[in-house]
């Protein structure tokens, strides 16, 4: 852990923080995209060490929160089914879909199982042939290539009892729908190094050009985040738009050129409904036609209506938007809890509103 | 809610709101009020402390223990938290049809010697058989009866600014194990559980005459659960030093990895002790000569009364909340 710990030693953090102090001479908005650099950033109290006029607003950078609901009514009701199983990620069996989480229909009977890594699936499938079995993929190009590989070995071993439920969010498409927006008012972006380990910067490249803006890749440390925040700034200050890389023991600019093919084996870009948000154009990965036979959705028996995300008085868009940040709700604290989430920033610990709820309940 | 979910069993808020509701409520008595970890039976001349406690883990074998042990110590600790010397133990084993004797026989050696490295007696029992399907394996739920010095007299109401919290030693160790063994994570490196009993522990702390003012051990919801509770029940705001928690390399790598932050986690071996302030150097002196108190830290201290809140200063000298955990912690996926 010795690589770790000097991210996160004091008095290299305090040395950045001097130097962001010195530079700021003016307001600058910033958003980190990513949801685990929210939890980071919040958890490490990094947030109060800054000037008052560098403000964070926080991104829609957390699969789990955006994940639509009728995607998790889908899962459940495919998990009710007589003959099926279906595995997911821990985080994901909490979140509330329009009725209930798969936490609480498992209770119910549903076959739900959590999973650490998906290739654990395909020994099952392979071991329970008349089972249906199902697995519920979701995130962000982080997780896309895992999710891949995992359907390609599925192919491989001629599994024909292994189905798909996929919901793969792309990040660019993201930052381009909160640029494009008339009343944005972040000026740069911390970009998720995770993602872009996988992705490279590539694509972040005619973003900077076309809004004038500067893209950090950052890392996921105190220390990452506050170099990351510096180099935002700094480039604010002299005006220079750009894609720069802070979190540079992990990112190549070509990004995992083997991920990336991998990805492309499995999916293709299409448009992709994001929770609190709606759809964003091409902002997903689906399956390619010759996968289109383990969509899951093909073993249901009835529709599952699309649903109304927003309840009255959440504001789950404008923080998912960076334009509000949690503390700015009315519900929040009050009748919006991890516990009784009403917005998508709520539902996953990764989420701006439940990290909010956690680190700055005061 | 209309039907019970894992996380009523889990020691987070829907377990705690749960007890409140549907059991405290309900069976409303004196001794059953504070929901300590074993009630406080007064006598004419004896305090006695009585507790009971469910072992329903899986796997049934796990590195660093099994079940058996796990059934004694843990009942073990219970009566150490109120302050009470453990004497009897009963046992109650609820076996599934099926269940190799080869693996029964381990579980009650393994009973039998916890039991003698805990000095405590099995005097009384149970044995049930079930159908196939109807149990996993094998349950165990023990009671336990220990004794209270007359003079001994823990609780919230003896908690007092200034009181450094103790734990006597690395955090997280049986939950993490647990998890590694129930999902086979291959990880490098000497994983156990914590699993062992604290009587010894608590005796020297006494003979020593050290001012303790209040014990807890933090099993299911962790050091933040456990810490939180204690918060809210005592109205004193309590504080972490996040770099004095004893934390293994294994146990921080895990928690990297996963995401699941190691104060969340159960520990099976561990007391939070609080202790008053000029008494907590002796104390970790005293603690550090024995086996199962080797790596024992002062980890946080009391604060003035307020609103009984639990807060952490992170290692960037940050105060920050820690809020009582909900369920137990699952991993994130990024």
């Amino acid at each position: 852990m010795k690589y770790l710990s000097e991210f996160r030693e004091k008095a290299a953090v305090e040395r950045v923080i001097r130097k962001i102090k010195d530079i700021s001479k003016k307001e600058y908005i910033i958003m980190e995209i990513c949801g685990s650099q929210t939890h980071s950033i919040l958890s490490s109290g990094i947030d109060t060490l800054l000037p008052e006029n560098v403000v964070l607003v926080h991104g829609p950078g957390c699969p789990v929160c955006v994940t639509p609901k009728e995607m998790i009514d889908t899962a459940i009701e495919l998990a009710k089914m007589k003959g099926n199983v279906l595995f997911t990620y821990g985080d994901m069996l909490r979140v509330p879909g329009s009725k209930e989480s798969l936490f609480q229909a498992k209770g119910e009977g549903a076959n739900i199982k959590m999973i650490y890594s998906p290739f654990d699936i395909l020994d099952f499938a392979k071991n329970n042939p008349y089972k249906n079995v199902i697995f519920f993929g979701i995130g962000f190009e982080t997780t896309t290539p895992a999710n891949a590989m995992t359907i390609l070995k599925a192919r491989e071993m001629n599994l024909n009892n292994f189905y798909v439920l996929i919901a793969q969010f792309r990040v660019p498409p993201a930052i381009s729908a909160i640029l494009n927006d008339p009343f944005n008012k972040v000026q740069g972006f911390l970009a998720p190094g995770h993602v872009c380990t996988v992705m490279g910067i590539e694509e972040y490249i005619p973003i900077a050009e076309k809004y004038k803006v500067p893209i950090v890749v950052t890392g996921f440390e105190p220390l990452d985040l506050a170099e990351g925040i510096y180099m935002v700034i700094e480039s604010l200050s002299k005006g220079e738009s750009g894609v720069k890389i802070q979190y540079k023991r992990s990112v190549r600019p070509e990004g995992n050129p083997k991920a990336k093919e991998i990805i492309r084996r499995v999916f293709k870009i299409g448009n992709q409904k994001w929770r609190g948000i709606g759809e964003i154009p091409e902002s997903g990965w689906i399956l390619r036609e010759e996968f289109e036979d383990m969509d899951a959705r093909k073993l249901l028996n009835k529709k599952i209506e699309e649903v109304e995300e927003t309840k009255e008085g959440c504001i789950a868009a404008l923080i998912l938007q960076g334009k509000k940040t949690p503390n700015e709700c009315e519900l929040f604290k009050k009748l919006c809890t991890p516990l009784n989430p009403l917005g998508a920033p709520m539902v996953s610990s990764e989420g701006a509103c439940a990290a909010y709820y956690k680190y700055k309940n005061e | 809610m209309k039907k019970i979910e894992l996380a009523h069993g889990s020691g987070g808020v829907l377990m705690r709101e749960f007890i409140e509701k549907e059991i405290k409520e309900r069976f409303k008595n004196k001794e059953l009020e504070k929901l300590l970890d074993s009630a406080i039976l007064k006598t004419k001349n004896k305090k006695i402390a009585f507790t009971t406690d469910s072992y329903v883990v899986s796997p049934i074998f796990f590195p660093g223990g099994n079940i058996g042990e796990l059934a004694v110590n843990g009942t073990v600790n219970d009566l150490v938290a109120v302050g009470a010397f453990p004497k009897f133990i009963s046992l109650s084993l609820i076996i599934e049809e099926g269940f190799l004797l080869e693996d029964l026989r381990k579980i009650l050696d393994s009973i039998k010697k916890a039991a003698q490295k805990a000095g405590v007696k099995i005097v009384t029992g149970d044995t049930k058989v079930v159908d196939k399907g109807k149990g996993d394996g094998i349950f165990i739920n023990t009671s336990g009866i220990g004794f209270i010095p007359e003079e001994i007299d823990l609780g919230y109401h003896k908690i007092e600014e200034g009181d450094y919290v103790l734990i006597n030693g690395p955090i997280g160790l049986h939950g993490f194990s647990i998890l590694v063994s129930r999902e086979n994570i291959e990880i490098e490196g000497d994983l156990k559980s914590d699993t062992a009993p604290l009587n010894e522990l608590w005796e020297k702390l006494y003979e020593n005459k050290i001012e303790v003012h209040f014990m807890r051990d933090p099993t299911r919801g962790g050091v933040q659960g456990v810490l939180n509770e204690i918060a809210k029940e005592s109205g004193f705001d309590i504080i972490l030093y996040e770099e004095k928690l004893p934390l293994t390399d294994e146990v921080r790598g895990l928690s990297e990895i996963l995401g699941i932050d190691p104060l969340l986690m159960a520990n099976e071996g561990k007391m939070i002790f609080f202790v008053k302030r000029k008494q907590a150097e002796k104390a970790i002196s005293i603690l550090r000569e024995y086996e199962f108190g080797k790596n024992s830290e002062i980890i946080g201290e009391v604060k003035e009364k307020g609103e009984g809140v639990l807060k952490l200063k992170t290692k960037l000298g940050v105060t920050r909340i820690l809020d009582m955990p909900y369920a137990d912690p699952l991993p994130r996926i990024c």
